[in-house]
């Protein structure tokens, strides 16, 4: 019996925390597996493999690259061309590369009040030069390049197309199985899709008691213990829940069973453009009273409504970023 | 385009039952009204789901009005009050996003007071005129991708 030639494999990391990565290793003896079915070209992580090594592949050599982390600056464009141009199929692997995550929060500010509160204004910044990075810098062997750091953060498939999306920050070890083995078995859906979630919404898994949603204050986590039976909404926590796809836990929502509020990583809900805009029309629904000062008051309680509503998918929402 | 000749494009979600009916009260007795409010017609103030309000300032809207039938008189009994709490809440979000509280509005006009729906459009026109253009997609958005699949097939450095 002849073998099957071994799957190809690359993985790559953008703007990100290298979260994903460690969500990878995280489905342990599994990655034996891993490593008798397919061969890791390139995983800057892990594999010393260069970019030139990928350059000098044909195009399409690849079977299967992970790509996590956002678009932020000008050398994860480029090795997203790349990586596009030498895999079948790309998928974008976890919350950054999906819809920008923690990292798409810069898009509330711009470019230059980040350097200059990162090289400039920081407490423990010792710049007297007030030197910022260049792109450009002449030194006594030539010039050297840096990438650019762009405005705005950028989802992967803002800038290539994507084939499928692992959402999840991380995504969970049981669906990175799911879908690995998918991609072994050749049982992938038609592309484009995303793979290795729910289909529902968070709180369809949610094992909470769940009633009638009246809320007069809102709590943050810190500010509350909460009742471990009932649902977290209706103790005035904000819950993401409502607004966010499901698939996180195996048939249970993780951060919910652990008694902290969903905070929305797996995405918007399937058929939701905007995760942020649903969650703030649930949430303001649920406030009890009819009175505009008193919802005003009530209203308070939610202090950064950009930052909890849009914690990891400010880059895909309509508005995509702040005008500043 | 120079100020003078600015014409803001607002987008107003109207209820079925009240504002709307005051919009057309007002068409039909030929009040003077500015023709910049591009009415949407919706069963209740309560269907305008933020989303709506979002994607008509990401598609170059200068201002957003919503309006329905005054608190107590909704048609649904209780949809313009989850309507009050939603814009209250989405106003809060609108400026941290950068779009300025007075682009956005929430009134309630009931369909007898035809009057009011015409001030009330004459007002907020004159109030986006003043603010000048927003156009999201030509200045915020300016530069940015919006994939999918965004052709973009060189590399950009060596």
């Amino acid at each position: 019996m002849s073998e099957k030639p071994k799957l190809k494999l690359a993985l790559y990391w953008a703007a990100s925390c290298g979260g994903c990565e460690i969500a990878v290793l995280e489905i342990n003896e599994k990655l034996l597996i891993v490593d008798q079915v397919a061969d890791i070209l390139f995983w800057p992580v892990a594999v010393d493999a260069k970019y030139d090594d990928v350059r000098a592949m044909p195009d399409g050599h690849i079977d299967v690259c992970l790509f996590n982390g956002g678009i932020r600056n000008s050398e994860q464009e480029e090795i997203a061309h790349l990586l596009r141009r030498k895999s079948k199929v790309l998928v974008a692997f976890g919350s950054c590369a999906n819809e920008g995550c923690i990292p798409g929060l810069a898009n509330l500010y711009t470019r230059e009040s980040i350097l200059e509160r990162v090289y400039l204004a920081t407490e423990s910044t010792d710049n007297p030069g007030k030197v910022l990075p260049q792109t450009t810098y002449q030194v006594p062997e030539g010039e050297i390049h840096i990438p650019e750091f762009y405005n705005t953060v950028l989802a992967l498939d803002d800038v290539v197309s994507v084939d499928y999306y692992v959402p999840g920050c991380p995504p969970q070890p049981h669906q990175i199985w799911n879908v690995l083995l998918a991609v072994v078995e050749g049982k992938l859906p038609p592309a484009p899709a995303v793979v290795g979630a729910g289909d529902k919404t968070c709180c369809d898994e949610c094992r909470r008691i769940k009633n009638v949603k009246k809320v007069k204050r809102f709590y943050r986590p810190f500010e509350i213990t909460p009742d471990p039976e009932i649902c977290l909404l209706e103790q005035g926590i904000v819950c993401m829940g409502p607004a966010t796809r499901s698939g996180c836990g195996e048939g249970r929502a993780l951060c919910v069973d652990a008694n902290m509020p969903c905070r929305g990583c797996y995405g918007p809900a399937p058929g939701v453009v905007d995760q942020g805009a649903k969650m703030l029309s649930a949430i303001a629904s649920v406030i009890d009273s009819n009175d505009p000062e008193e919802i005003a008051r009530i209203i308070e309680g939610i202090p950064d409504p950009a930052g909890t509503f849009y914690r990891f998918s400010l880059s895909k929402s309509l508005l995509r970023r702040a005008r500043v | 385009m120079s100020d003078e000749c600015f014409e803001p494009r607002i987008i107003g979600f109207l209820c079925n039952w009240c504002t709307y009916a005051a919009a057309d009260t007002a068409g039909v007795s030929r009040m003077k009204q500015p023709p910049n409010v591009d009415i949407i017609r919706v069963m209740c103030s309560g269907r305008v789901d933020p989303t709506f309000v979002l994607k008509a300032f990401r598609q170059g809207a200068d201002g957003v009005l919503v309006a329905g039938c005054h608190p107590g008189d909704c048609h649904y009994a209780e949809g313009n009050y989850k309507t009050l709490r939603r814009m209250t809440l989405l106003r809060k979000l609108l400026e941290q996003m950068g779009i300025e509280p007075g682009r956005f509005r929430l009134e309630w006009v009931s369909s007898a007071e035809a009057p009011k729906w015409a001030q009330v459009a004459r007002e907020f026109t004159e109030q986006v005129r003043a603010l000048g253009p927003l156009n999201w997609p030509g200045t915020v958005l300016a530069g940015v991708p919006t994939g999918p699949g965004h052709p973009h097939p060189q590399e950009v450095a060596e």
